[in-house]
């Protein structure tokens, strides 16, 4: 069986080579936790400054694609700045033992959690004897 | 004659530098006041402190976490949890008693009015 460790692993996107650097956009990575119950994996992604209405969770065959945009401040002058880029993003190919139509997701306070269920015949059982 | 970046690096130099969690901090100025924004998600806003005092601001906390019950292999960890501290010496004076803070989106913003005095741009001077 393909190692637990694996089951979903971060995909590194390259950049797109025909962008100039002008309009290259920067996207911040946001950090995760990966954590495995015995019914599913839990991923929980810290995305600070992003509402549910600027958050695209998007599922394409086994690739998971999190992303959210944060809100610029508009009227007020920067005076000093440790935030990262505006946007978050972040890519992870998820192992075929995923079930991927059933994953659920919540969002607060700024961490976007996932519930990435196991498919049932990985799920440990017991098994009777007779 | 200090540069406006060294008076910016000292602004953030004079507190002890904290260890562990260091949450991103971001200032802001317009005519009628400064903004201070933290990066805190994940927490509650009971757990986060906040308080003023000679001009440098101090926001401060705990992040904690608790893993759910059933958990069973954590494969990944990335979040920083922990204590912290962060201090801001404030460019101009507040109005202390108007200070606004609120916790969104896991982002933490204070909003500081300027005091009347140091809105005033002109003073009037009569010549004897």
């Amino acid at each position: 069986m393909k190692g637990k460790m694996n089951a979903v692993v971060e995909q590194n996107e390259k950049p797109d080579q025909t962008q100039s650097t002008e309009t290259a956009q920067e996207f911040a990575a946001p950090g995760v936790n990966i954590l495995e119950t015995k019914d599913a994996y839990l991923l929980e992604a810290e995305m600070p400054g992003v509402s549910k209405e600027s958050l695209n969770i998007g599922v394409e065959g086994n690739i998971l694609t999190l992303a959210g945009r944060r809100q610029p401040v508009v009227r007020a002058n920067l005076l000093y700045r440790e935030s990262g880029p505006a946007d978050f993003r972040r890519v992870f190919e998820l192992d075929s033992s995923i079930e991927t139509d059933k994953i659920t997701a919540t969002l607060e306070q700024g961490i976007l959690s996932l519930t990435l269920p196991k498919a049932e015949e990985v799920k440990p059982r017991r098994i009777a004897v007779n | 004659m200090a540069t406006l970046r060294d008076e910016l690096d000292n602004l953030f130099n004079q507190a002890r530098v904290p260890e562990g969690y260091v949450p991103a901090l971001d200032l802001y100025e317009d005519k009628d006041g400064l903004v201070v924004k933290v990066e805190l998600p994940g927490m509650k806003k009971e757990d986060i402190s906040i308080s003023l005092e000679d001009e440098v601001l101090t926001v401060s906390g705990e992040r904690k976490y608790e893993a759910p019950q059933d958990a069973v292999t954590t494969c990944r960890c990335e979040r920083v949890l922990g204590r912290f501290e962060r201090c801001v010496s404030l460019p101009c004076k507040v109005d202390a008693g108007k200070i606004n803070a609120v916790y969104a989106d896991g982002v933490l913003t204070v909003t500081l009015p300027k005091a009347e005095e140091a809105k005033l741009k002109q003073i009037p001077i009569t010549i004897k």
